[in-house]
C-alpha cells in the first residue's frame, strides 16, 4: 500500500459572547491560533489535522441572537450570520453562568455548523473543550482510521471494527415489503408517498456525497429462515439475537438485488409476520425486546418487523387489510441508513447536547463528517490503485497502454494532487469533488479490460517451441559456414603457394 | 470452476455442482456465486438420465437439482474470462451476475477441478492456466483489496503445484494430490457409463454434508479429509500465507455466510405531518427515447464485413538477419558468378 501523507485543515471561528472571555487571553481579540495534531494510521501513512482558529468577539447582531431564550432559538438566529462553507465551524462561547444551556450541559451542537460552548474558566480548559467539540463535528482519529481501514494490517483490526459503507459514486436503496401470509393479511404501504415525504429530504442532503436511486418491491410468501420461539410469559414470539445472522441469507436470494446497477445496494426490508407467529419481537443479547423491533447488517441494509394487531372480533374475515404506518417505519429505516453510513450519535460525551436534525435527517456537520472520511478514503484508494498499476506495468513489460488509459492516469494524478492541496487549504467541497474525480479516473484506468496479460512464457516453454523449428534449418547453414571458413583459410594459404 | 469438456469428464461437472450445492445449502445466495461449467452434462445427448447430474453410485443424489444458476457456460469458460472475473478487468457490458463484486471484507472460496499437471491446469482441452498466472491474478486482487481471506481448493492431478507460487497474504490452499501424483476418480456408474466423482471431492462433500450454518467446525478438520488410505493420492495444504491460525477459522467463514448483525437501537423522530415535495423523482419526467431491442451480436455486420486490412509491417530484424545469412551462405558456397543465372 502506498504511503499517504495528508493534512486536513479545519477553519474555526471562536466567538466570545459578552462576559465569556477568559481572563488569561495572550493577546487582545481578534487573533489567530493554530493547533496541529497527528493521527498516525500505520508506519507510512499519517494524517495531520490542523485547526486554524480565529478568536474574535461578537458583533452586535450576534449578541442580539445570543440573548434568545433557548439554545435552539439562538442557533436558528445565528445561522444566517455564520460562515456556511462546507468544513468550517463556528463556536460561540457563552458565560459560565449562562442559562442558554441547560443545567449540566456544557456544549450544545446545532443543526448547522455551529455550537454553543460554555466558558470553562481558563483559556486552556476552554481550548480543551473546543478541541473536543471540533473533533465531534469534523473528524476523529477513529473516523479517519475507519476510512483508512483497508490499510491497517489485519491483525490489528478488531473483529468489532466498524464496517461502514465504502465511499462510492452512487448507492441504490431498495425498500421491500415481505408478506409471508397473504391469506391473512393484505398489506398496503404507500411507499411512494413515504419516499417523497421522508426519504427524499435526507437523500437530497446526501446528494453531495453520491448519487442515490430508490426502488421498492413487494414479496409474497417470503419467510424468514429462522423459526421464532414462543414465549409464554409475554405470549409473543421471540427472535433471539444469535439467530438474527441466519435470517438474511434465505431472503437475499429472493430480493433480486443484483439485477439493476453496479452500485452498492442497501436493502431495507419490512417483514409482516404470519398470523400464526404474531406478535413477533426481536430480543437483544440481554433478552429484552428491542424498542425499534429492527436490526441491520453493515454494508447490507436493515430489517424491521411490523406486527399487525390481531383483529378485534374473532369472526373477522380474512384477509385483514393492513395500512402500514409509514412514518414509524421510515423513522427506523432512516436511522438504519444513518448507522450504515457511520453517523452514530452514541459516542458523544454526556455533557453534549445534540440538536435533532428533524426531517432533514442529518445535520450539516454530520454531512461534513461523511465528506472528511470519504475524501481521505478516496485519496488513499487512488494512491493504492495508481501505485499498484505502476507496479503491474513495471513487472510485465509487454503490456500495451492505450492512449485513453494514459490520459485517465494523468487525470487521476492531477485530481488527487489537487484534492490534497484543497484539503490543506481547508476547502472541503473542492477537495471532495477532486477526490471523486480522481477515484473515477484511477478505477477506469486500473480496471480497463485491455490490461489483461496472458503472456507468461516460462523459459523452458520458449526452448520447447523454438528449437524444433530452427534446429533442422540451422544444421545445413552451420555446416556451410564451416565449409566457407575452411575454404577461406585455404585460399589465404594458396596465393603464397602459387607464387 | 469446472474446466473440462466432453462426456467422459462428467465427474468434473459433478464435482463442481456438489460443492456449489453445499455452498448454497449453507446460505450463500446465487448473487454471491460465480459458477463456471465448461460443458453441459445434464442435457448432453449421451446422458441416459437427462436433466440430472448424479454424484453417488446408484443415483442417490442429483446435484443438478432445479435451482442451478450457471454464470459462465460452455465455451465462455476460458482462461481469459476466468482471469477477468478474478481481477475485475471486465468489459462494462458484463451483467452483474458474471462479476465478482467483492470488497476488502469479503472471504472468497475458489474451487477448481479438471485435468492438470505440474504447474498448469487445462481449460477446455485447448489452453492452460499456469500457477504463475494464478499467483499474479491473486496478487492483483490483493493490491485492489478484492478479498479479505481466500480459500483455494483444487482437485486435479498434481494439484499441489498450482499453489506453490502464491505470494499474496491471507490465502489458504488445499489440493487433492502432490506433485507427481495423480488424483483418482471415485466410482463408475454402470447405468450412466462414466465415473461420477473424484475421490477427494467425494470425501469433501461427505464432510460438508455434516456442516450446518451454525456449525463450529474449523479448517483443521477440513485438512484431515481424505487421508491416503481413502484417496490413494496425498492431499496437501498450504497455510503459511494465512495470518490466523487455521484452528480458529470456521468452515462457515468460507463455505457459508454468517452475517454480522447489529441491533438498531436508535430511531429518528420525524415530523409526520410534513407535506410531500411536489416534484417526483426525475426519472419519470425525463422524455427518454423509446427503447429498442439491442442487437447483442451484430450478425449482419459480421457476415458482410470485409476482412480487416492488416497493417503491413516491414520484416523484423530476426527474419532479415536469417535470410541474409541464408543468402550469404548460398552464394559463398556456389559462387558469385551464379547470381546472373538466378536473377
Amino acid at each position: 500500500a502506498a504511503p499517504v501523507q495528508v493534512q486536513l485543515v479545519v477553519r474555526m471561528a471562536v466567538v466570545f459572547g459578552p462576559g465569556s472571555g477568559p481572563g488569561d487571553l495572550p493577546k487582545p481579540l481578534p487573533f489567530r491560533d493554530v493547533q496541529e495534531m497527528e493521527i498516525s494510521v500505520n508506519l507510512r501513512s499519517s494524517v495531520t489535522s490542523r485547526y486554524e482558529m480565529l478568536y474574535r468577539s461578537t458583533t452586535a447582531q450576534e449578541e442580539a441572537a445570543l440573548a434568545a431564550a433557548t439554545a435552539r432559538e439562538a442557533d436558528a438566529a445565528l445561522h444566517p450570520l455564520q460562515d456556511t462553507t462546507l468544513g468550517s465551524l463556528t463556536m460561540y462561547v457563552v458565560p459560565e453562568t449562562s442559562s442558554l444551556l441547560p443545567q449540566g450541559i456544557n456544549v450544545y451542537v446545532g443543526k448547522h455548523r455551529s455550537a454553543l460552548v460554555r466558558a470553562g474558566g481558563s483559556l486552556a480548559a476552554l481550548q480543551a473543550r473546543l478541541r473536543e467539540v471540533a473533533q465531534v463535528m469534523s473528524f476523529t482519529a477513529a473516523s479517519i482510521g475507519a476510512a483508512l481501514s483497508d490499510r491497517v494490517p489485519d491483525g490489528q483490526l478488531s473483529p468489532d471494527a466498524r464496517r461502514y459503507l465504502k465511499s462510492s459514486l452512487g448507492y441504490e436503496i431498495t425498500f421491500s415489503l415481505l408478506n409471508p401470509d397473504p391469506k391473512s393479511h393484505t398489506v398496503d404501504w404507500d411507499i411512494e408517498g413515504a419516499v417523497n415525504r421522508f426519504v427524499k429530504p435526507i437523500l437530497d442532503k446526501l446528494s453531495l456525497v453520491a448519487n442515490f436511486s430508490v426502488d421498492s418491491q413487494i414479496l409474497y410468501y417470503a419467510v424468514l429462515g429462522v423459526t421464532p420461539r414462543y414465549d409464554k410469559e409475554s405470549s409473543s414470539f421471540l427472535l433471539s439475537a444469535h439467530s438474527l445472522p441466519h435470517v438474511i441469507n434465505p431472503v437475499e436470494a429472493r430480493l433480486g438485488s443484483s439485477a439493476a446497477s453496479l452500485y452498492p445496494v442497501l436493502n431495507f426490508l419490512l417483514y409482516v409476520p404470519e398470523r400464526s407467529h404474531t406478535p413477533l419481537y426481536i430480543q437483544d443479547k440481554d433478552g429484552a425486546p428491542v424498542s425499534t423491533n429492527a436490526f441491520h447488517s453493515p454494508r447490507w441494509g436493515g430489517i424491521m418487523v411490523y406486527n399487525v394487531e390481531a383483529p378485534a372480533s374473532p369472526q373477522a374475515s380474512f384477509p385483514v387489510h393492513v395500512d402500514v404506518d409509514m412514518a414509524r417505519v421510515m423513522e427506523v429505516f432512516l436511522a438504519q441508513l444513518r448507522l450504515l453510513f457511520g453517523l452514530s450519535r452514541e459516542e458523544v460525551p454526556a455533557e453534549f447536547l445534540l440538536e435533532s436534525p428533524g426531517n432533514e435527517g442529518l445535520a450539516d456537520w454530520e454531512l461534513d463528517h461523511l465528506l472528511w472520511a470519504h475524501t481521505v478514503e478516496n485519496i488513499a484508494t487512488v494512491s493504492t490503485t495508481l501505485t499498484s498499476l505502476a507496479q503491474l506495468l513495471d513487472k510485465i513489460g509487454n503490456i500495451v497502454i492505450k492512449d485513453d488509459i494514459a490520459s485517465e492516469v494523468y487525470r487521476a494524478v492531477t485530481a488527487v494532487q489537487s484534492a490534497v492541496t484543497e484539503l490543506s487549504l481547508g476547502h472541503l467541497h473542492a477537495a471532495f469533488q477532486a477526490s471523486k474525480e480522481a477515484v473515477t479516473s484511477s478505477e477506469t484506468a486500473f480496471f480497463d479490460p485491455s490490461l489483461l496479460h496472458l503472456l507468461y512464457f516460462p523459459d523452458d516453454q520458449k526452448f520447447a517451441i523454438y528449437i524444433p523449428l530452427f534446429l533442422p534449418m540451422a544444421v545445413p547453414i552451420f555446416l556451410s559456414l564451416v565449409k566457407i571458413a575452411r575454404e577461406t583459410r585455404q585460399r589465404k594459404k594458396e596465393p603464397t603457394k602459387m607464387d | 470452476v469446472c474446466t473440462s469438456r466432453f462426456w467422459f469428464n462428467y465427474r468434473h461437472v459433478a464435482n463442481t455442482l456438489s460443492v456449489y450445492r453445499s455452498v448454497k445449502r449453507l446460505g450463500i445466495p446465487d448473487s454471491h456465486i460465480v459458477l463456471m461449467l465448461a460443458d453441459d452434462m445434464a442435457c448432453n445427448p449421451r446422458n441416459p438420465k437427462p436433466a440430472t447430474v448424479f454424484s453417488h453410485k446408484n443415483m442417490e443424489l442429483n446435484v443438478y437439482g432445479d435451482d442451478v444458476e450457471v454464470d459462465y457456460r460452455s465455451y465462455e469458460v476460458t482462461v481469459e474470462n476466468f482471469l477477468r472475473v478474478l481481477t475485475g478487468r471486465i468489459p462494462p457490458s458484463t451483467p452483474r451476475s458474471k462479476r465478482l463484486l467483492s470488497d476488502d471484507r469479503s472471504n472468497i472460496l475458489i474451487y477448481m477441478t479438471g485435468h492438470g499437471g505440474n504447474g498448469f491446469l487445462k481449460f477446455q482441452d485447448s489452453e492452460e492456466i499456469t500457477n504463475v498466472e494464478l499467483a499474479d491474478a491473486f496478487e492483483q486482487m490483493w493490491q485492489k483489496r478484492r478479498y479479505n481471506e481466500l480459500l483455494f481448493i483444487i482437485d486435479t492431478c498434481q494439484g499441489a503445484s498450482m499453489y506453490e507460487r502464491f505470494y499474496s497474504p491471507n490465502i489458504i490452499a488445499l489440493a487433492s494430490s502432490q506433485v507427481g501424483e495423480d488424483s483418482l476418480s471415485h466410482q463408475p456408474d454402470l447405468g450412466i457409463g462414466v465415473h461420477l466423482m473424484d475421490r477427494y471431492t467425494f470425501y469433501v462433500l461427505e464432510f460438508l454434508e455434516e456442516i450446518h450454518p451454525a456449525s463450529q467446525t474449523n479448517m483443521n478438520d477440513l485438512f484431515q479429509v481424505c487421508p491416503k488410505s481413502l484417496c490413494v493420492s496425498t492431499p496437501g495444504h498450504r497455510t503459511d500465507l494465512f495470518q490466523r491460525d487455521p484452528q480458529n477459522v470456521l468452515i462457515t467463514d468460507f463455505f457459508g455466510s454468517v452475517r454480522k448483525v447489529e441491533i438498531t437501537t436508535e430511531a429518528l423522530s420525524l415530523d409526520k405531518d410534513v407535506a410531500g415535495s411536489e416534484s417526483k423523482f426525475p426519472d419519470e419526467e425525463l422524455a427518454t427515447e423509446p427503447l429498442k431491442y439491442a442487437e447483442q451480436l451484430p450478425v449482419a455486420q459480421i457476415i458482410h464485413q470485409k476482412p480487416k486490412q492488416k497493417d503491413w509491417h516491414p520484416p523484423g530484424g530476426f527474419i532479415l538477419g536469417l535470410w541474409a545469412l541464408i543468402i550469404m551462405v548460398f552464394f559463398k558456397t556456389y559462387g558469385i558468378k551464379h547470381m546472373k543465372h538466378v536473377f
